[in-house]
């Protein structure tokens, strides 16, 4: 199988996403009565009752709800019971892709730098997150093969919190890739907005040849790619996951004619693309929106910090949410921090999104953003068990997480000492790796001048 | 005589909008000096001082003047520190717009260099700030040098800084730690740092005692005779002492010695914290402490130095920094109050309202919050004469909103200064 590796990705890799099934999933049933549902797939439910049995959501309902025989019950009347958070845009877990020789990386994937013992992960559980992307800088045209991962209990390696089967045969994450400022700079790298595109477009092409070629070999019966055994390439092989639709573009972009060249290069090359952070996109909502393509705004309060941040406009998701355009949320964690992922939303409420679009934009629409709305993002039979357990509204600031269940496990409690030190920090609570460190200095060096 | 009337008429121009009277309804009227009144009314003069504050029903708003509405009302913010005005949003060094003015690299020690003179009254930043509330910014030259310059406060508006200022200088901004060594060759560490700065703060104690001793020997021999008609005498005798040639650092460090100024330490570590406390107590000048990021494990000293603390953001990246440090200090009975703090990247500036909001929700509190960015910043600040409550006779500074003025879907609905309308609608 593995030589022949791009016929075989065609062939299984969706069914193999698809039929991953949760790790280490609970046995008994499990029935949490008398919160507030949010369940986002339909209204919210008072006096709700989930039940969760072997990592997935068996029930969702009033209080009349059957529930199974035996179950642990937990009494949670008063609380708001909602989906775990959804992450598209995250630093976490000392996320490392390609170095400065090249400013052109999809061979290099983020999932084998990931630290899962980092405490920053702590910050993504405290705050009520359980789906991340974890993907590499921005200082790069294409930085790596970003990686979705599920915040589970007790992983000892990153394939414990894939959503993948397996790194080597299927699809466990995105394409990260920036333009604009961030990725211009001393050659190799391009020096101009246009010649990005120009370095971005040639490498497409050279894959749609790829592909064309290893097509044309396969309907020889050649499966091998020609004369003898094809030489692997790696980084055309993700690109050609791009092309056909299988490997989202996770795509960094702040003002509106960056934004416009991320339609154009998905209009010529057909790809799926999220356009990330997506500071101006207020000004081509209309655009995004007949484009299909979602936005994940990495919330912040203040305008500037760099040219490319002076267009923010505090109404942002209320335009996008009118034009029709898929909404959510990020933190660009340690950019904004994992704890408060849900002000950007509540904040955009404050600017006239409405209340369930923003909820949404914190669940379902980045579940969407990642692929991965058929097992996250929603509390509905059948979906994974991930869900917050919260002590009011989730757009109030006085709000806390209590608890963060993952697959039916509960992975935060804030009851916990040892748990609830992640929600406020302290002395040593949080231990920047020297790694996190030097990509901060890093960034703010670069962004400073 | 046409021109005096046509001076009038300007002075009229620029300043009518300030000088007209002012009615607030509160349904909540947070005066921060004392307890919360309900259905309040608030009477901002046309000198731009509170002329009237108490209940509604005992209110009398003279006829003619306008009446604003809002659920809740509190005296304008007063941002405890801030780089606003230095540190434009843009963050440019180079180019044709560079706006990056809160730190000079040419040396590691620069008591000398004036906020005033650097102090962008049409930044963007200073408008952004106001809409939120802040009425009062006490900015200046920012952390990152052992002594980085003075820093001034301002109210939010004026066209340019001489409108805009307060006091044109308030305390010298001084860092301590490894903050400094990524700026400077030299110091190159903690201690290497410390060392500077006491030498510096005893030069300049030598340079004051060399002016008061020409001063003094200036005043006693100042074309005053000793009477005995034999002033040749006075020739053999020690020359009188010279005053040194006028130097600013030397003067602006003095004036920390003298009390005059204030030294704002940042000093987030509790070696840094420990240093500025002894530092203090070696040359006793009033020491405000800024950042102070690990201050929960210092709290008894710091309340024992009878030091006030200027908390850095409460969401801001700081090492070790803890949502609950608000609330700590403030159980453990230490003046603090919380600020907006300098930021080398986004966001170019921190809103007051939403880092008080994440202390207030970790323990702190609703009332507390709010006196931590208003009242008690003030009185750190020593203007609570001015600013920070809203009582008659102080300035006439409010921040109007449409509901508890720290939760994220609450809007800000109006901004006043000194009697003056900067704002109106809800954001």
């Amino acid at each position: 199988m593995r030589k022949r590796p791009a016929s075989f990705l065609l062939a299984v890799a969706p069914a193999a996403l698809l039929a991953a099934m949760p790790a280490a999933a609970q046995d008994d049933p499990h029935v949490f009565r008398g919160a507030r549902l949010l369940p986002i797939a339909g209204e919210p439910i008072d006096d709700g009752v989930l039940v969760v049995q072997g990592g997935r959501i068996t029930e969702v309902g009033g209080p009349d709800t059957r529930t199974p025989r035996g179950a642990v019950e937990h009494d949670v009347s008063g609380k708001v019971l909602m989906p775990g958070l959804v992450d598209t845009h995250s630093h976490i877990g000392s996320v490392s892709g390609g170095d400065r020789s090249s400013p052109l990386h999809p061979d290099v994937r983020n999932l084998d730098s990931i630290d899962i013992a980092s405490d920053s992960i702590w910050r993504a559980r405290s705050g009520g997150i359980t789906t991340v992307n974890m993907m590499s800088g921005s200082g790069h045209l294409m930085s790596g093969q970003t990686v979705y991962v599920k915040l589970r209990d007790g992983a000892r390696t990153i394939e414990d919190w894939l959503f993948c089967d397996d790194p080597l045969t299927g699809i466990c994450g995105g394409l990260k890739m920036a333009n604009g400022t961030n990725s211009i700079g001393q050659p190799p790298f391009p020096g101009t907005r246009a010649k990005s595109a120009a370095l971005v477009r040639n490498l497409y092409h050279e894959a749609v040849e790829y592909r064309e070629k290893m097509a044309a070999a396969e309907a020889e019966g050649d499966d091998e790619g020609g004369d003898g055994p094809a030489k692997r390439d790696l980084r055309m092989e993700a690109l050609v996951e791009v092309l056909d639709g299988r490997r989202i573009v996770q795509h960094h972009t702040h003002r509106h004619n960056d934004i416009a060249t991320v339609l154009r290069l998905k209009e010529e090359f057909g790809f799926r693309v999220v356009a990330q952070h997506g500071t101006e996109a207020w000004k081509v909502a209309e655009e995004l929106a007949a484009a299909d393509v979602p936005v994940s705004i990495t919330w912040i309060d203040t305008p500037g910090g760099k040219e490319e941040t002076m267009g923010w406009n505090m109404e942002m998701g209320a335009i996008l949410e009118q034009a029709g355009v898929d909404v959510s949320f990020n933190t660009d964690d340690s950019v904004t921090d994992s704890r408060l992922l849900a002000r950007g939303a509540a904040i955009a409420v404050r600017y006239g999104m409405s209340r369930e679009k923003a909820i949404e934009g914190l669940t379902l629409a980045p579940a969407r953003a990642l692929g991965l709305e058929d097992r996250v993002g929603s509390l509905e039979v059948g979906k994974d068990a991930d869900f917050v357990i919260l002590s009011g509204d989730p757009l109030s600031v006085y709000t806390k997480v209590e608890q963060t269940w993952v697959e039916g496990t509960m992975i935060y409690d804030r009851a916990n000492p040892d748990h609830r030190k992640y929600a406020v920090g302290g002395y040593k609570v949080y231990n920047m790796t020297a790694h996190e460190d030097e990509m901060m200095r890093q960034l703010l060096e670069r962004e400073s001048h | 005589m046409k021109n005096v009337t046509l001076a009038a008429l300007l002075v009229a121009a620029t300043t009518g909008s300030a000088v007209a009277q002012v009615a607030v309804r509160a349904g909540t009227l947070h005066t921060v000096s004392g307890a919360p009144i309900e259905n309040a009314v608030v009477i901002a003069g046309a000198d731009g001082r509170i002329e009237w504050v108490g209940p509604a029903a005992e209110a009398n708003i003279p006829d003619g003047v306008d009446v604003l509405e809002a659920a809740v009302v509190t005296p304008g913010l007063v941002d405890a520190r801030s780089v606003v005005g230095l540190s434009g949003a843009l963050n440019s060094n180079v180019g044709p717009v560079r706006d990056q003015d809160q730190l000079e690299r040419s040396s590691p020690l620069q008591p000398d260099l004036r906020a005033i003179d650097a102090y962008d009254a049409n930044e963007t930043l200073v408008e952004w700030v106001r809409s939120y509330g802040v009425t009062t910014l006490h900015t200046g030259h920012g952390p990152g040098a052992l002594v980085s310059g003075q820093t001034m406060i301002a109210k939010t508006r004026g066209r340019n800084v001489e409108q805009a200022t307060l006091m044109p200088v308030r305390m010298l901004a001084a860092t301590l730690g490894n903050a400094v060594s990524s700026n400077f060759q030299s110091p190159g560490t903690s201690a290497k740092g410390i060392a500077m700065l006491r030498s510096a703060l005893h030069g300049a104690r030598a340079y004051l005692d060399q002016v008061r001793k020409a001063e003094e020997a200036g005043s006693a021999g100042n074309g005053e005779s000793n009477g005995d008609g034999n002033d040749e005498e006075d020739v053999d005798a020690k020359p009188a002492p010279q005053p040194p040639p006028r130097d600013l650092s030397k003067e602006a460090l003095g004036q920390v010695l003298d009390g005059e100024l204030s030294l704002l330490v940042t000093a987030n570590t509790v070696a840094e914290m420990a240093s500025a406390l002894r530092l203090q107590q070696e040359f006793g000048f009033d020491l405000v402490l800024d950042s102070a990021a690990e201050s929960y494990l210092l709290l008894d000293e710091i309340r024992e130095a009878g030091v006030p603390v200027l908390l850095h953001p409460t969401m801001s990246r700081v090492r070790n920094g803890s949502y609950e440090t608000a609330a700590q200090l403030a159980d453990a009975g230490i003046p603090f109050a919380i600020q907006t703090g300098f930021e080398g990247y986004v966001p170019k500036t921190r809103v007051l309202i939403w880092e008080a909001a994440i202390a207030a929700a970790n323990g702190l509190g609703m009332e507390r919050a709010l006196e931590a960015v208003t009242l008690s910043p003030a009185r750190i600040l020593g203007i609570d004469d001015r600013v920070g409550s809203i009582e008659v006779g102080k300035d006439a500074d409010l921040a109007l909103f449409d509901g508890d003025p720290f939760e994220y879907t609450s809007h800000i609905c109006g901004v006043i200064i000194e009697s003056e309308v900067m704002s109106a609608e809800c954001r």
